[in-house]
């Protein structure tokens, strides 16, 4: 294109235009398929409920999707509704933030020093199985308030997963980079943070990735079994009280909030990582 | 300019009565014995030798990762304990920060020392224009060719004016044409920082053009199997390759390499089966038919 090699004259909008079209055109696609391969899920989702389909699953009691936007638009204005989503999400705030600021310097620590990981290691281990879920009778011993038991196991639920990738990614720092900055005169702190750190970070945030989606899946389980509040117990008792459209809208709004929370990571790791970005 | 100290003519490395046996199940394997050698300070100095041979293991004894079994390495008198900044080190492997820029990457010994940063800014962008890499500084390492990684590679152990460089082929992955520039431009460093360097290659023509003294080692246990002095003038040309005097030293360490691959890569041939060999190569090295 002769108006590339001449930066005399700056190129003209339509110039410009094209130009991004054709590297975002990979993009562009995947946005159009990915709109229409959700509308033709709500229209699926729409038939299936208007004709009440019964075909080895019932469709009988599910709500339409226009009944789920109708309670929707309700609920939105309900503080109630709000105060539900707003207490799920202070939940995951604390007990995500304590498990990665527990797990991830004690993976750090645990993959730099040995004697740390021997001690540490085995009880991880078989703690580690356990889902957070089976800890909910256990917490609700341990703390005095209903809100930290929940917390707690939410805490519990990501722990893992952090420390677990944090101690993967430790063990696969390259010797050679150590070497190289030992012989550029770095001392054991500064190894730590500007090769160890860095190097592990990759998975550190994988970890994060998934200790965030481990996160929603043991709240919202606690709140369903010993919340008073939260999306989980929202979505619960809308079954008790025989609310089908809020069932499905408690549902929906858990997807988008943990779809929202990995995006947070995902922004934050680009943010941290700048030389993994493209 | 006025950063890069040149220091008063220092950097001699001495290695005595030396040898490195790494354990095994099957017990120690001797992988160096009985190894002198020594870099005068400024001087550029080759091994060379068959794989396997204990070059590497050498080379990281001198930089200190690794403790002599027996013997002794100092650096100006003082014995060498562990790696420190004032030995340089470039390694096979590409081993830029990949977390750093290309600038970061050159400051970092800077860093360590403690010198503020306008200042390690200044001496880095300096040393990367001597390379030729003023514009990349802000380039993270994944985005740069090999030749250009090893350039900064170099550069950056250059940066904290370390008294000897050591270079474990650091060239080895990169293709023939690309070589030979970085060749070029290893040479220039070394000539304008007078710095003593050890330069571990398994290429002879690479170890000729680039020297002053070659040190030929032995197949494992490696020693020393023999010590060439380098007399090509310099500043030294692409075009010297072709000279007698180059083909002539290229001759006699390609024979005293070529017995110790052979010995190296199955002791079985003696020296009549050698000898056949040498008349069917005609002209031709061991290492060039392998
Ligand atoms: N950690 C180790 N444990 C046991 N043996 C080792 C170890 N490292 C190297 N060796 C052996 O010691 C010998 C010398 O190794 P070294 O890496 O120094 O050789 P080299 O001359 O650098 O070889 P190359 O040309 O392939 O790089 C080799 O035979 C190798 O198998
Ligand atoms: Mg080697």
């Amino acid at each position: 294109m002769p108006a590339s090699t001449s930066p005399a004259s700056p190129p003209s909008f339509g110039t410009l235009a094209l130009r991004w079209y054709r590297l975002n055109r990979g993009g562009l696609r995947a946005t159009a398929i990915g709109l229409i391969s959700l509308l033709a899920f709500l229209l699926v989702w729409h038939l299936l409920t208007t004709y009440r389909v019964v075909f080895f699953v019932r469709f009988i009691n599910v709500p339409s999707p226009l009944a789920v936007y109708a309670s929707f638009t309700k609920a939105i204005h309900d503080p109630k509704f709000l105060l539900h989503v707003l207490l799920s999400c202070r939940r995951i705030f604390f007990g995500f933030s304590l498990a990665a600021i527990v797990a991830v310097p004690l993976g750090l620590i645990m993959g730099r020093f040995k004697l740390v990981h021997e001690i540490i290691f085995p009880v991880a281990e078989v703690l580690r199985p356990i889902p957070a879920i089976a800890w909910v009778p256990m917490a609700i011993m341990l703390w005095p308030t209903n809100e930290q038991s929940i917390v707690y196991i939410t805490f519990l639920g990501s722990f893992f997963p952090i420390l677990v990738n944090t101690l993967h990614g430790m063990s696969l720092v390259d010797p050679v980079l150590v070497r190289a900055a030992q012989c550029l005169g770095a001392r054991e702190r500064s190894i730590f943070r500007d090769v160890y750190f860095p190097a592990s970070l990759p998975h550190i945030f994988t970890g994060l990735t998934v200790g965030m989606g481990v996160a929603w899946v043991s709240l919202i389980a606690a709140e369903m079994i010993s919340g008073q509040y939260g999306i989980g117990y929202f979505t619960w008792e809308a079954y008790s009280l025989v609310q089908y459209a809020d069932i499905a809208l408690g549902m929906i709004a858990i997807g988008v909030l943990g779809l929202g929370s990995s995006m947070l990571i995902r922004g934050a790791g680009q943010l941290v990582m700048p030389w993994r970005s493209r | 300019m006025s950063e890069i100290v040149v220091k008063a003519p220092q950097g001699h490395i001495e290695v005595k009565n030396f040898s490195l046996s790494y354990d095994s199940i099957e017990g120690p394997v001797e992988a160096v014995t009985d190894t002198q050698i020594h870099v005068k300070p400024g001087e550029f100095v080759s091994i060379v030798g068959p794989s396997g041979c204990g070059k590497s293991t050498l080379l990281n004894a001198v930089a200190g990762f690794l403790k002599p079994t027996t013997g002794i390495v100092t650096v100006d008198g003082e014995k060498v304990n562990g790696p420190s900044a004032e030995r340089g080190m470039v390694f096979q492997q590409y081993s830029l920060f990949p977390w750093k820029t290309v600038r970061e990457n050159v400051e970092f010994g800077l860093k360590m020392r403690g010198m503020p940063r306008s200042q390690r800014e200044r001496a880095a962008r300096t040393l990367l224009g001597l390379a030729g890499l003023e514009a990349f500084e802000k380039h993270y390492p994944e985005k740069l060719s090999g030749g250009m990684k090893q350039r900064v590679g170099i550069v950056r152990a250059l940066a904290t004016g370390p008294k000897v460089l050591l270079l474990d082929e650091p060239f080895g992955a990169l293709d023939a044409q690309t070589r030979v520039i970085m060749q070029q431009i290893l040479t220039n460093m070394w000539q304008r920082l007078k710095i003593s360097v050890l330069f571990v290659t398994h290429d002879i023509d690479e170890a000729i053009f680039l020297s002053d003294r070659v040190y030929c080692m032995t197949a494992r246990p490696g020693s020393i199997k023999a010590e060439i002095p380098i007399p090509l003038e310099r500043p030294r040309q692409q075009s010297m390759m072709m000279s007698s005097e180059f083909l002539a030293l290229r001759r006699g360490l390609m024979s005293l390499i070529r017995e110790e691959s052979i010995k190296a890569m199955g002791g079985e041939l003696n020296d009549m089966g050698m000898q056949g060999l040498n008349i069917e190569l005609h002209g031709h090295s061991l290492a060039d038919v392998i």
